[in-house]
């Protein structure tokens, strides 16, 4: 080694060289090289399925890396499972929380590294310990609470707590701020560098380009499992990071022509509902959706627009209130008679709810309308008219599969949704519901669906988006109506708002903007 | 435990020694009935109250374990056949030999634990479709060595079943079983007293010990465990072999303690209703613990139904029908499921394999 | 709609594989279970003194050597036939029905009193166009009971079906020992044990050929099978069930009335497994003897999971299981091994079919795609 490669190989907190990991299908990461330096706050940025994950996780142990070294301080260290990552100073903070929702907060950062008194578990030094770091590094959190009462923005600090717990000098956050409002984000930001500014290492995954020049020391980027570049927010812009995730030039902004809205499709009116704990999620929910236009339904997750749409879509009974689509009064109806009066869904969820994954395509196609001609007459069958139609609409909507024949769980992300559009679209329907219809996919696809979304607003159809992507909201919507708590805290015209006041409503905090 | 299952317990107990007191309070002092009911129940439900405890274990990890009724009837062929063989063939003295016998009888409860371990949680085989396997298993191997060894002319015994060295006998607990009247309730046989003492045991370890949060973590949010660094899989075997011990415990009751012979199929469903008692119970040691107790009182019905016989009064005839007031525990299991009394919760990934 | 598009070649070529390729990966899987069992079964005679070989030459010549040992054997398998449906049914529809015990001996129970107390009831000699279909009816509708019962308390109450269809078999047990002991008892002064009067000539199934035990009930076993297979793929009602079976959650999302589906499948499954009690009595045995329907429960689990709840697949799994129960008995004749050999060699063959793993390990065959799990623990 010469005395330059040292001299620079020594700031270094974290290096990987050559990762490469495979899954069956698919490789994952591709000799990936990574490196971290003492103090920093690295983002990782990459679009869905670029690799990054998959390279954390390696990093702490949850997987083993097909080929390739990991070197911490310049010294390299073999990790085999999170123990070792964790008794090597390495912390993560995954995107979908690890914590236990039965557990107190100080069982949970607790376990696995726990403290006894003889044979029993010590919950006070630990509930001591955990006060200590809360005032150490701003992340205020009560010990003895249930985690399962918690807000997500204090979950997500019980994590940092964990990690911090466990003397982490390299802390990872995976897409840390998919949950939070724009205020709960700058927060996080500002604990963040606070962490930095007292030594500890951070790398930041994310897929938002927007939040890398907020908080970033250094850029490196993804794409397709492989290190596109590294570069810092000074040296690069937002359309040159965009063309590095993507591989080609990305169109940031919706093409959309304004909206002319014509008759109600959809009003609600006073809508209460309850979620399976009992708790009242829906609040008095009251708003419209008109053809031609597009309501954004705006919020982060868990302020009941889960329940929301299943009221909506007959998955859930409400308690009181009503819903009125195409003039007729649907509430409390099953999904079918819903289904029929005209509306399409595209679920949340989309392997839970809109397919059924060991079918075929083709049935997955016919999944809400089997049971009518041309594909079924009399409770039997048709199977040729399924078939074509398969054939049909995996043509139409340039869904990429070898053959309508395979499973649907042989499908892509992305394709998968595309089978959920077509299968949507393709019936007479006057509302298309669509429950965070991006979530997940890659960049092509989340084009398309906006697309599409534009092209039934268009073509006399009523959209109710529903989103906690906030900047997709702003770019499709019409209207946007902000929910939080399960109440509606205002609804706004679209080019008249702005990011900061839809963050207020967000948390709660009211304006006087008036309602259209 | 929440007040409307208990109240439902205790009343349902309630109601069961009632019946008997008000049928038999005739011939023999109200009393007298009530402790031997109390007795009866406490050790009736032996069975229930260990087939319950396996089945925490288990499923506190997250493992299904429908397969405790299998696992007791093998443990109880087991352990039975091993009395005997060191009684008769190696010629051991009786108390040895059934304390030889329990042994054995839990050490095939842990195999059979094992063995649920390796199908649930290294092959990830569905969990009912394992437990399932180890009641047939279970079945098919006791009947099977059961014609075999004892009645087969060739065999060890020569074709008759020998004498058994009896059943373990009962322990006076100090102090307690001298009390006058009552003290009959605390004249226990082994096992039950064992049953008991697992019960407080298992209490504490899972929820004070770093082993129970351990697993209950793993059968809550098995990936959290593992990002903390918890051998998922390790804990998992680990706390079914335990179970499959206990219940192994639980299947030498059948016939090193309670009668000295062995049936085909004489846990008669009994691995099943402590699932139930489980489901009750919330998962937890103690109310597991009560439930088992409400069927064993059912049980305890039914036997002193059949000593009271005559004195069943003509319109209530129906209850000398064995098959009839036999149908209780079954119902009750039933009705209990509904949801009616309560609902419980079990762990947020019990039944599911985990995939890294 | 544009115009239609045109079936390529390939994609032709797909559908085709896709539908053999899985028949040819889950037939091998089963058939070397069944090799491996009787592999560990040999051992297991050899432990015990026998000879395995000899052993084995019984049990073929008692379940194929001649006329009369095929016809025992497909009267062995009917039964089989009907209960393994009963339970593939049900997994199809994403439950577990244990309960086909219970279902088969109360089918059982029901047609064999129409069978001989109805005539006595009415007063009157039904003619077999009636009085059969009276019977055989009369058993289905009595397991569709037993299998809605656990069905409905799913649907409506959350109720797992695993233990309630267990517990329903006890119940089940329970009220046929009192029925055949007391109410149901054969009066006949020559009759000692726990068995029903004789049914009338007219409730009676004929045999195919005379002198042979093979009756009109095994080529129904066939017939239904057929038609379990076309209602699951070729009807509405079949796909609601395999849907509310694969995804619960997408079926309610595309209108299925999951509920009301689980009510029904559990009924269907009750319905056949009634049949195997139904027929048993009116085409065999002419009346119900406690005791006879022992262990069917367990077995067409076993046979549904052998034929990958697949109605061809259970068909065939029935064949090999009556197979080796009707052998077994020469085998014992000949050689002295008990029959119960047999059941620990059925034991090991569901624990490899259920493990398929140990066999693919074993043998080194390329794991399959997806593994449908069947139950997610209490919570439904």
């Amino acid at each position: 080694m010469t005395n330059d490669q040292m001299t620079y190989e020594m700031g270094l907190a974290l290096q990987t060289k050559g990762i490469t990991k495979h899954f069956p299908g698919v490789l994952a990461d591709d000799h990936v090289g990574f490196d971290l330096r003492e103090g920093e706050i690295h983002a990782l940025l990459g679009e869905n399925g670029a690799g990054k994950t998959t390279l954390m996780n390696i990093i702490y142990g949850l997987y083993q890396a097909d080929a390739g070294e990991i070197f911490l301080d310049g010294k390299p260290v073999n990790i085999r499972t999170s123990k070792d990552a964790i008794a090597h100073g390495i912390g993560m903070v995954h995107q979908h929380f690890m914590l236990i929702p039965v557990f107190t907060v100080a069982e949970n950062i607790m376990l696995g590294s726990e403290t006894v008194r003889g044979m029993v578990l010590d919950q006070h030094s630990v509930a001591t310990r955990v006060r200590e770091l809360s005032h150490q590094y701003g992340l205020d959190v009560d010990p003895d609470a249930y985690v399962r009462d918690l807000p997500v923005g204090i979950q997500q600090r019980v994590e940092i707590i964990k990690a911090l717990y466990r003397q982490a000098d390299i802390l990872i956050l995976d897409e840390p701020t998919a949950v939070l409002t724009p205020q709960e984000v700058r927060e996080l930001f500002k604990v963040i560098r606070s962490l930095a500014d007292q030594g500890k290492s951070i790398i930041f995954i994310t897929h938002k380009l927007k939040e890398v020049f907020a908080v970033a020391d250094r850029i490196t980027v993804m794409r397709d499992g492989r290190v596109v570049g590294t570069t810092t927010p000074a040296e690069t812009s937002e359309p040159a990071l965009a063309s590095m995730m993507v591989g080609r030039e990305v169109l940031l902004r919706v093409e959309k022509g304004p909206a002319s809205p014509g008759e109600e499709v959809l009003h609600v009116e006073n809508l209460h509902v309850f979620d399976d704990r009992g708790a009242e999620t829906v609040r008095g929910a009251s708003f419209f959706v008109r053809v031609g236009e597009v309501l954004g339904i705006a919020g982060v997750q868990g302020n009941g627009q889960t329940e929301l749409v299943e009221a909506l879509t007959g998955l859930r009974q409400a308690h009181s209130g009503q819903v009125v689509m195409l003039e007729r009064d649907v509430t409390g109806k099953p999904p079918r008679p819903i289904i029929e009066t005209g509306m399409a869904h595209i679920p949340e969820d989309r392997r839970r709810y809109g397919l059924v994954l060991p079918f075929p395509v083709t049935d997955n196609l016919v999944l809400c309308t089997y049971y009518l001609p041309p594909f079924a007459r009399h409770g039997i069958f048709d199977h040729q008219a399924i078939d074509e139609n398969g054939r049909q609409l995996v043509h139409e909507f340039d869904v990429r599969t070898p053959s309508p024949y395979l499973p649907a769980s042989k499908l892509s992300g992305g394709n998968q949704q595309k089978v959920i559009v077509a299968r949507e679209l393709s019936r007479p329907i006057k509302l298309l519901i669509a429950n965070q219809p991006t979530r997940g996919l890659d960049v092509g696809s989340i084009e398309y669906i906006h697309k599409v979304i534009v092209r039934m607003r268009d073509a006399g159809c009523g959209v109710l988006l529903v989103s906690a992507e906030l900047d997709e909201i702003m770019a499709l919507s019409d209207r946007i109506a902000v929910v939080y708590k399960g109440q509606i805290m205002d609804t706004l015209p679209a080019d008249q708002v702005t990011k900061e006041q839809l963050g207020l409503l967000m948390a709660g905090i009211t304006t006087q903007a008036t309602e259209v | 435990m929440e007040w409307r299952r208990l109240g439902f317990i205790a009343l349902i107990i309630l109601i069961l020694i009632g019946v008997v007191v008000m049928i038999g309070g005739g011939e023999i002092a109200p009393s007298v009935i009530v402790v031997s009911m109390i007795a009866t129940t406490i050790a009736v439900a032996t069975p229930l109250t260990l087939g319950a405890l396996c089945g925490v274990y288990c499923e506190r990890a997250g493992v299904v374990n429908i397969g405790i009724e299998g696992m007791m009837l093998a443990s109880a062929f087991f352990g039975w056949f091993a009395a005997i063989y060191l009684n008769t063939i190696l010629g051991m003295a009786p108390m040895p030999s059934l304390i030889m016998g329990v042994v054995a009888a839990i050490l095939t409860g842990g195999l059979a634990g094992l063995l649920h371990a390796v199908l649930s949680v290294t092959y990830k085989v569905d969990q009912i479709i394992g437990g399932t396997v180890i009641n047939i298993l279970a079945i098919g191997v006791t009947g099977f060595l059961n014609r075999q060894l004892f009645f087969e002319k060739g065999s060890i015994f020569g074709g008759q079943v020998p004498h058994a060295p009896g059943v373990l006998p009962r322990i006076r607990i100090p102090l307690l079983a001298d009390i006058p009247t009552v003290g009959r309730i605390f004249e226990q046989q082994p096992i039950a007293v064992s049953a008991i003492v697992l019960v407080l045991v298992t209490h504490f370890i899972l929820f004070y010990t770093r082993w129970g949060l351990r697993t209950r973590s793993v059968g809550e949010h098995p990936r959290a465990a593992d990002t903390v660094g918890i051998n998922v899989a390790r804990m998992r075997y680990a706390n079914v072999i335990i179970g499959g011990l206990i219940a192994g415990l639980g299947g030498a009751y059948f016939t090193l303690e309670s009668v000295p012979s062995f049936e085909p199929l004489m846990t008669n469903g009994r691995g099943f209703i402590a699932l139930a008692a489980m489901i009750f119970g919330n998962w937890a040691p103690f109310g597991a613990w009560a439930s088992a107790l409400v069927f064993g009182a059912a049980q305890a019905l039914q036997i002193n139904l059949q000593f009271f016989r005559e004195q069943i009064p003509s319109q209530w005839a129906f209850l000398q029908q064995a098959y009839i007031v036999g149908l209780v525990p079954y119902l009750l299991t039933m009705l209990i499921l509904t949801g009616i009394i309560g609902k419980t919760t079990p762990p947020a990934a019990d039944g599911v394999p985990y995939e890294k | 709609m544009s115009t239609s598009v045109e079936k390529t070649a390939p994609e032709t070529t797909f559908k085709v594989l896709e539908k053999l390729r899985p028949a040819t990966n889950a037939v091998l899987v089963p058939l070397l279970a069944v090799f491996t069992a009787l592999v560990i079964g040999a051992l297991v005679i050899t432990a015990v003194g026998g000879d395995p070989i000899a052993a084995y030459k019984g049990l073929f010549e008692g379940a194929f050597g001649s006329a009369k040992a095929l016809s025992e054997t497909t009267v062995w398998a009917t039964p089989y036939i009907f209960a393994g449906l009963a339970v593939a049914l049900a997994f199809k529809g994403g439950l577990f029905n244990i309960g086909a015990e219970g279902q088969l001996a109360l089918g059982a129970v029901a047609a064999a009193w129409v069978g001989y107390a109805l005539p006595d009831v009415l007063g009157v000699t039904l003619p077999a166009v009636v009085h059969i279909p009276l019977a055989v009816g009369a058993g289905m509708l009595a397991g569709a009971i037993w299998g809605a019962i656990p069905g409905w308390l799913k649907a409506r109450m959350g109720g797992h079906e695993v233990i309630n269809t267990i517990m329903m078999n006890y119940i089940a047990l329970n009220m046929t020992s009192f029925l055949l002991n007391g109410p149901m008892k054969d009066p006949s002064p020559l009759n000692v044990v726990a068995r029903t009067p004789n049914i009338a000539e007219g409730a009676r199934i004929p045999p195919i050929f005379p002198g042979f035990r093979l009756h009109w009930g095994f080529i129904l076993a066939l017939v239904v099978a057929g038609v379990v297979w076309w209602v699951l793929q070729k009807t509405t009602l079949g796909f609601e069930i395999r849907t509310a079976g694969a995804n619960p959650n997408a079926g309610r999302y595309a209108g299925v009335n999951v509920p009301r589906t689980i009510v029904v499948t559990m009924m269907l499954s009750g319905i056949l497994a009634g049949l195997a009690g139904t027929i048993e009595v009116t085409a065999l045995n002419y009346r119900h003897e406690l005791g006879f329907s022992v262990g069917y429960g367990f077995d067409a689990i076993a046979i549904a999971l052998l034929g990958k709840t697949h109605p061809l697949g259970v068909v065939l799994a029935s064949l090999l299981w009556g197979a080796m129960r009707n052998g077994a008995t020469r085998m014992q004749f000949l050689t002295q091994i008990p029959v119960d050999v047999i059941s620990v060699i059925q034991a090991l063959i569901l624990l490899f079919v259920a493990a398929d793993a140990i066999i693919r390990w074993i043998y080194h065959i390329r794991a399959r795609e997806e593994r449908v799990v069947l139950t997610r623990g209490w919570g439904g």
